[in-house]
């Protein structure tokens, strides 16, 4: 459905490199997540993959149509979200979705089905501008626009960022269910704990891809032993931690530190708890733990 | 690859369509941004009342000097009258040429009136005089309205002389323009205010409109949509075309029937020609938002790219021909210029096409190239 | 000194009939780190400017390092840090000018600047960097800087407006380093965040739900209130009923 091939993109005359030599394929009716922090390269491929960039080296096509050849086939059929909120804020709910439809050659009418359990949230408000909606609404516009002329591959660009878990949650929800209609769909975000929501993902930093795979597999191929640890003075257990001999990285993750160890030292557990005690660390708790998506990611950046 | 004809028809109809609601959706913009809408309509009325205001305001009191080489009986019946108006303030401390010459410079008068050795003689016995008046025409509206007081009150007080003495006695102004002799741009405003009020909102409202898509991101949907490009501008332009229009108009109203000045050549003419540069200067607002990126950067080159070019070369503030050579050369590739060469052949001089069409051809030549250029640079894609 | 360094009581802000902020009530001690959390449109905006002296309340009560929010703003800012994601540093000038630049800002002598930032690029390994314009740093570092940059003059209080959004996971920790050393220096860390783990780093959190405070208290503690096993779920039960949401 989407295939990238060696894309690399550069900007202000090959001084900064947005993607390195990127690669990947989405199938059909999959889900597929980039996911990354700010500046990785997420917005230079997808605008490349909509045909609004060019790419320095590679190849890439989407719906089997070439991104430079077919770039006219390429803007009828794939619907395109922005990161920032692309919407015109003078207009209605109900004018910017009427202007949407006819760019596309289509009416509300012909495609409401797909959009009707987004659109019914934001009925209500249909005679509002969309200047003056809330975050969480201005996104669910922006997805009914972007779908008004039933895309075959759906590119949504950020489209939490910035949105409160709560909405979040909901936006994903409103995905699953598109996916379920067999929309294709390539999503970026920087939110490590939305990637288990995909079917596959890409991690991706500074333009380069670090892994592509199943959520699962990806956490799969993290093969040491995690430790979440926690004591009544967190900001000393940091400092000690990273001054233990054994350590290999400790990161905070919630309440607790995720601790890797150096491999060679038997009963870590055990040493580290004495180690602790000693340095006077009360309520102490140490266990070990299944690594998360962000604990993977961490671990192939610092790699 | 040819359609059969009733499939052609339904894309014909679907572009339409396209287009009609882009066009509305222009039209929503322009008429939710009240304070822009504002500007649009409020300008010209403003400019024209501006511009009317400051003409007969500045006549009065203005600095005389005259210089009375006569001191006779006649010389001094026409000072009186002079200091007897309101819009004069005579200064008589001056004695000599090189005098009045300096004060020019200085800037200290406008007008200088005198009178020859001999006035009174010459008038009694050759029935023939002559005053000088040299006015500082560098502002030129001012300048000849100063002078047709002057004359107004020569000729006065020879109506006079006539009533009394049966002969005809004639007393002859010989006016000296300084610094602008021809006294070009004299009551001509209103073209001026034309050009620059046209110019104004095409190339400013739509670089800015265009460039605010850029901005916004709205521009990136627009491109990801079976929408041309090209159309996107197009229909851009058609709500300032309108504005434009109902600017011309009200304009022409206010000065036929607030400043007096009549439409001596052919209404449609000159609307024609407006229309061309309109599309001059929505050409030119297409090129603005190619190299820009921000509609403040976008704003701030129509207003130098623009503003100033109309204002200094277009004839209409500062006279062309007292400009260095470079400088009037730089002129020729204002469209302005030529526009107002055109509007006011046709309202003041009231000449047909056949006066015009050297001008035209040269405003449609702009018009070609700056519309190639810009549609070579308009970017279907991001970069 | 009292021994809290933000107190408000009934503070409120109404913008025409929309009350914005609705008779919240809260204590921050000093050293402490203050999550102060809510859904988008909460009020947390709101609530903020009040307390940084940027938006006189219409109601209530509050003070801001011993300082009234209504008659000494003045005082408020200058013992104050703020840092935004959205503005913090001039982007135009190099690392080196923004620190002068912020150092003067807040009256710091030459002396006092030049020992700052020499402290300040070690900590922050920005050694070879000192002479590249901010622009040209990666956003972590940015933000990392700015976060510096807000505290160089010793403010009792800092507030950060979603420090860290879309920045990479490593860098992220990096900056919660920085901040668990400024409170260990006892600057009180006023915090917003829309990453749900990085409330369990504050030491107390407050979740802002439509206008008014639903739930203050340490995060192991609010998560046995709401026998939940983490914030995020916490956050979820408290924020699903909001009515009102916006930017």
């Amino acid at each position: 459905m989407v295939q990238l091939n060696n894309i690399s993109k550069t900007y202000n005359k090959g001084s900064t490199l947005a993607v390195d030599n990127v690669s990947f394929s989405v199938d059909k009716g999959e889900l597929f997540g980039l996911i990354g922090p700010d500046g990785a390269g997420k917005t230079s491929i997808f605008r490349i993959l909509t045909t609004l960039l060019l790419p320095d080296t590679g190849t890439a096509s989407v719906t089997g149509l070439d991104i430079i050849k077919d770039y006219k086939a390429i803007r009828n059929g794939v619907g395109y979200m922005p990161g920032r909120f692309s919407l015109y804020q003078d207009l209605t709910v109900e004018e910017n979705l009427n202007f949407f439809a006819t760019l596309f050659n289509t009416t509300i009418r012909e495609n409401y089905e797909l959009i009707k359990d987004i659109y019914i949230q934001i009925e209500p408000f249909k005679t509002r501008r969309a200047g003056k909606l809330s975050g969480g609404m201005k996104q669910k516009l922006a997805l009914c626009c972007a779908l008004i002329h039933k895309p075959t591959v759906l590119f949504l660009d950020e489209p939490t960022t910035g949105v409160d878990a709560v909405s979040r949650k909901e936006f994903w929800e409103m995905l699953k269910r598109l996916k379920e209609q067999g929309i294709t769909i390539l999503v970026s975000t920087p939110y490590m704990d939305e990637a288990t929501l995909c079917d596959r993902i890409a991690l991706i930093q500074t333009g380069k891809i670090l892994s592509i795979d199943t959520p699962e597999k990806i956490i799969k191929q993290f093969q040491e032993q995690l430790y979440a640890v926690k004591s009544g003075n967190m900001y000393k257990l940091l400092n000690d931690l990273k001054r233990y001999e054994y350590i290999s990285s400790c990161y905070p993750f919630g309440e607790f530190f995720h601790v890797l160890f150096k491999n060679n030292v038997h009963n870590i557990k055990t040493e580290v708890m004495n180690y602790l005690k000693s340095k006077g660390h009360e309520q102490l708790e140490m266990h070990s733990i299944p690594p998360t998506i962000e604990d993977c990611f961490i671990k192939l950046m610092t790699h | 690859m040819s359609l059969p004809e009733e499939q052609k028809e339904v894309i014909i109809e679907q572009k339409m369509k396209q287009f009609i609601t882009f066009v509305k959706k222009e039209f929503y913009h322009v008429f939710r941004d009240r304070k822009t809408l504002l500007m649009l309509f409020g300008l010209p009325v403003v400019q024209i009342v501006l511009f009317g205001f400051a003409l007969t305001n500045e006549i009065k009191n203005t600095k005389v000097v005259i210089l009375d080489y006569a001191k006779d009986e006649a010389s001094g019946s026409i000072i009186n009258k002079i200091e007897a108006s309101s819009y004069f303030e005579i200064e008589h401390s001056l004695l000599s040429h090189e005098e009045i010459e300096r004060a020019f410079k200085q800037g200290t008068i406008k007008l200088a009136i005198v009178f020859p050795v001999n006035f009174n003689n010459d008038l009694l016995h050759l029935n023939k005089s002559q005053i000088q008046i040299i006015a500082d025409a560098s502002d030129p509206n001012t300048a000849n309205t100063l002078i047709s007081f002057t004359t107004s009150i020569i000729s006065d007080y020879q109506k006079e002389l006539m009533q009394i003495n049966a002969l005809p006695y004639l007393i002859i102004p010989k006016i000296r323009m300084l610094y602008n002799p021809e006294l070009k741009g004299a009551p001509n405003f209103v073209p001026g205010v034309m050009a620059l009020v046209l110019t104004l909102i095409c190339v400013m409202m739509t670089s800015v409109a265009i460039v605010k898509e850029k901005e916004k991101g709205t521009m990136e949907i627009l491109l990801v949509s079976p929408f041309k490009p090209i159309l996107v501008i197009l229909s851009k332009a058609i709500p300032y075309l309108l504005i434009s229009f109902v600017n011309v108009s009200v304009i022409l109203l206010l000065s036929v029937f607030i400043l007096d000045m009549p439409i001596n050549g052919s209404i449609v003419l000159l609307f024609a020609e407006s229309t061309l540069l309109i599309i001059t200067a929505l050409s030119l607002g297409l090129f603005i938002s190619t190299v820009t990126d921000s509609q403040q950067t976008a704003m701030m080159l129509s207003m130098m790219g623009m503003m100033l070019p109309t204002t200094l070369f277009s004839g209409f503030m500062f006279p062309i021909e007292n400009m260095p050579v470079a400088l009037q050369l730089i002129s020729n590739i204002v469209p302005a210029k030529w526009y107002y060469i055109i509007v006011k052949s046709i309202m003041i001089k009231g000449l047909g096409f056949s006066g015009v069409w050297k001008e035209t051809l040269i405003l449609t030549a702009m018009t070609v190239f700056l519309m190639i250029i810009s549609l070579k640079k308009f970017k279907t894609r991001l970069e | 000194m009292t021994t809290t360094v933000i107190k408000t009581e009934n503070l409120t802000k109404r913008f025409g009939d929309f009350i914005a902020v609705d008779k919240i009530s809260f204590e921050v001690h000093p050293g402490e780190i203050f999550g102060f959390l809510g859904a988008n449109g909460a009020g947390k905006t709101t609530a903020m400017r009040m307390l940084c002296g940027l938006s006189i309340p219409s109601n209530g009560f509050a003070t801001v390092a011993g300082y009234d929010v209504y008659k000494e703003t003045e005082q408020i800012k200058k013992s104050i840090g703020y840092m935004s994601q959205k503005f913090s540093l001039y982007e135009d000038l190099t690392v080196t000018e923004n620190i002068h630049f912020f150092g003067g800002i807040y009256g710091l002598s030459d002396k006092q600047i030049k020992e700052k930032s020499t402290e300040l690029i070690q900590k922050l390994e920005l050694e070879d960097q000192t002479k590249k314009l901010v622009k040209t740093l990666p956003l972590g570092w940015k933000q990392k800087l700015a976060f510096s940059v807000a505290i160089i003059h010793q403010p009792q209080i800092v507030f950060l407006d979603e420090p860290t959004g879309g920045v990479d996971p490593v860098t992220r920790r990096q900056f919660w380093d920085l901040i668990y050393d400024a409170a260990d220096k006892g600057i009180t860390v006023f915090v917003t965040t829309h990453y749900m783990d990085e409330a369990e780093y504050c030491h107390r959190v407050s979740i802002m739900v439509d206008g008014s405070i639903k739930a203050l208290d340490s995060p192991s503690a609010l998560k046995k209130q709401f026998s939940a096993d983490s914030m995020d779920k916490v956050f979820y039960e408290l924020a699903r009923g909001a009515k009102r949401s916006d930017n």
